[in-house]
């Protein structure tokens, strides 16, 4: 046991490190479809979950536009950098686009972030979802920068590191892994600064912070604005890894598949933002077609993989609100107990969404 | 007020300025196309003045496409105002409703795919209408019961339950109810004619004329609920205070039911309508419950008045953006009027953040 560490940190170390060193020598492990296509897609949405449950766990705002804002990054990227097809494709530097798609989702998420910042909770998400939703439809109507089929060829102009070769999937997988490993670490860092910790404060008592002298929506805008800058880092990563973006990427159904995504994982808890990609990922693809899909259709149920996602996103939101996260920490609670110890203050919002 | 004194006279002025310049470019400023070219001045139509039938046709359009969505979002802002429940299925029972009554039209029809509508009575449409309003009734008073019933005051956590019914409902229509294809209900052969406005002097369609009034009479109807019969009463002392309501004895869970069914019911009704102004199809979901959104974010959560006025101007813009932006080159501007909706949007949520007619807090 470390030093000042609960047992239960150590057991949950002992399983991050494990699990990084294992996708660290993923190349040697897994095949190509699991390496280019699962793993990296989990490091890819994982980030994306994050900046959702950022929002939630240290700002008490569930956001349905990270979706919305990383396929801001993405198309921006996409208009910038492509030389022919749908879109501006002003053929810019990789590199001049990887940074102006970055800076103006950010800043974007600065200014949809002041305009939602006044309202909390149930509100919240509602005005988060028309922006959601919004987003598609200006993407699809405005011919000028994408129309309804989209801009494809982007991984061909991805910078050198990434490449458009037969060895680029593993560059890829590795760049991916790398950004998440880091933006995990900024989360955590960005906890422990005063706006990190002040946020949290926002969070819990936002009359208390208001009349102490702290400016709440100044507070929530820069949390959105941090969130929409996580968010870009999984939309470039996106449009390099799938080659295309369309406005149907960040329709309504992709908006909630990264909510089903954050809430499997757990949205108290940013480690439960991986979690939930890898969980989510693994069961589209196998289930998708299983004996299950099958054993519906002849039962008469019918339904494909949504059915099947929609009844397991249902059964955690009611079971476990705080998703797989929220239930290894009261399975450890009660082997905590067992052993005499005392239940430990709650790691911030763990009861999440369970919260009134 | 966070913004000081002279910047909050200073936005004041820029929103009403901009406000009576868009009247005045619909009305006096705007161009007709011209042979070739154009400039900012240039509409499809030019102003009201040069051309006033098509501005009053808007303008109808605008109407009658708000009473549609004063349907189905009156029902959405009433299981909010009383329960604070955001059903983010309520899309999905529009969508439902206008699956199962387009299924229900087919089988008493007993025609395929298209119908031709002088073959369809008055009654081959109310009772496919009836049918959907009490089996989403139905299916929403099951939703209720079973998933929101033990978990109130739980805002977020309800939410989610709705968005994981609503992800199930989407999948099962796709495997039950024409593959999820656009499916049209037909109105009924009486309705399917132009009629000419006295005064206006222009022909318009009956059925969306129909459509305004079924907006306008569910709106009367629930005024009349909730400002003339005791339930109503009972509803309105509920949406004010949930606790002192059931302290005063009364059994608030059974007002509670009610509500969330007739909300249900509104959202059928509206798909039933829609389907028969349009088509329903597999996706509208998402749209109908953005329409309701907008919709009771610009009026204010739980107020009828409110949901009347957003469904105006929700409508109005829609209808107006669509066709009077600047049309000066391929691609600009009709393409922006999304972006006119959003603006709408923020400026509500930017001035009075509870929606027009929402109460503070």
């Amino acid at each position: 046991m470390i030093l000042g560490m609960t047992t239960k940190q150590t057991v949950e170390r002992a399983i991050g490190m494990g699990a990084l060193v294992l996708v660290a020598i993923g190349p040697a492990l897994f095949d190509d479809y699991w390496l280019g296509f699962i793993l990296t897609q989990t490091f890819l949405i994982g980030i994306a979950a994050a900046s959702l449950i950022f929002l939630s766990a240290y700002g008490g705002m569930v956001s349905l536009a990270q979706v919305a804002l990383y396929g801001i990054a993405g198309f921006t990227l996409g208009n910038m950098v492509t030389t022919e097809g749908k879109g501006l494709h002003l053929g810019w530097d990789p590199w001049l686009g990887v940074v102006l798609a970055i800076a103006i989702t950010t800043f974007i998420g600065f200014v949809l972030g002041a305009v939602a910042s006044r309202s909390a909770g149930i509100y919240f998400l509602m005005i988060t979802l028309t922006y959601a939703v919004i987003a598609n439809y200006f993407f699809g109507q405005v011919t000028v920068v994408s129309g309804f089929s989209g801009i494809s060829g982007i991984d061909l102009r991805a910078p050198g590191f990434v490449g458009a070769d037969e060895e680029s999937p593993v560059r890829l997988y590795y760049v991916a892994l790398v950004v998440a490993v880091l933006v995990y670490l900024l989360i955590r860092f960005v906890l422990r600064t005063p706006f990190g910790l002040s946020l949290q404060g926002v969070r819990d008592e936002p009359v208390r912070m208001a009349s102490l002298g702290y400016t709440v929506p100044m507070h929530r805008t820069l949390a959105f604005t941090f969130a929409a800058f996580i968010a870009s880092l999984a939309g470039v990563l996106y449009v390099w890894w799938n080659g295309q973006i369309d406005p149907a990427t960040i329709g309504l159904q992709g908006t909630i598949d990264l909510l089903i995504v954050a809430v499997i994982g757990g949205l108290g808890r940013i480690e439960g933002a991986w979690l939930g990609a890898f969980v989510f990922i693994v069961i589209n693809n196998y289930v998708r077609d299983s004996w299950l899909t099958r054993f519906l259709d002849d039962v008469g149920i019918g339904g494909s993989f949504n059915t099947i996602i929609g009844v397991i996103f249902l059964v955690i939101v009611i079971v476990s609100p705080d998703g797989l996260m929220g239930a290894w920490g009261r399975f450890t609670g009660v082997f905590r107990r067992r052993g005499g110890g005392t239940e430990p203050p709650s790691e911030a919002a763990v009861e999440g969404i369970g919260r009134t | 007020m966070t913004l000081h004194r002279p910047l909050q006279i200073a936005s004041r002025v820029a929103v009403f300025g901009g406000i009576a310049f868009v009247l005045l470019y619909v009305l006096v400023i705007a161009d007709p196309s011209p042979e070739v070219g154009g400039n900012w001045r240039t509409t499809n139509f030019g102003s009201a003045l040069d051309d006033w039938q098509s501005f009053t046709r808007t303008l109808l359009n605008g109407l009658t496409f708000a009473g549609l969505l004063f349907i189905v979002a009156s029902g959405f802002s009433l299981i909010f105002g009383l329960m604070r429940v955001v059903n983010m299925a309520h899309g999905s029972f529009y969508l439902l409703g206008g699956y199962v009554a387009y299924e229900v039209q087919q089988e008493m029809t007993g025609e395929g795919f298209s119908i031709a509508s002088i073959e369809v009575s008055t009654w081959e449409w109310v009772l496919p209408a009836l049918v959907a309003a009490v089996t989403i009734g139905i299916v929403g008073l099951l939703v209720q019961q079973v998933f929101l019933r033990w978990n109130q005051g739980q805002e977020l956590r309800q939410a989610m339950i709705t968005i994981a019914i609503s992800v199930i409902i989407a999948d099962q229509i796709i495997a039950h109810f024409n593959d999820g294809i656009a499916a049209s209900m037909t109105w009924p052969g009486w309705t399917d004619r132009l009629i000419e406005l006295p005064l206006l002097g222009i022909d318009y369609s009956l059925t969306r004329l129909l459509v305004l009034f079924l907006g306008v009479a569910v709106g009367v109807a629930l005024w009349a609920w909730l400002y003339r019969t005791r339930t109503g009463m009972v509803i309105r002392a509920g949406v004010d205070d949930r606790q002192m309501t059931s302290a005063l004895g009364i059994n608030i869970q059974l007002v509670f039911a009610l509500a969330f069914v007739i909300g249900s019911v509104l959202a059928a009704f509206g798909g039933v309508v829609g389907a028969s102004q349009g088509a329903v199809a597999s996706g509208q979901d998402g749209q109908w419950l953005l329409n309701s959104l907008v919709v009771v974010i610009i009026g204010g959560m739980g107020s009828l008045l409110g949901a009347a006025a957003g469904s105006l101007l929700y409508g109005l813009v829609f209808s107006f953006s669509a066709v009077y932006l600047p049309t000066t080159g391929d691609n600009c501007c009709t393409q922006y009027s999304i972006i006119v909706t959003f603006v709408l949007l923020a400026l509500v949520l930017a001035f009075r953040p509870q929606g027009l007619f929402g109460r503070a807090g």
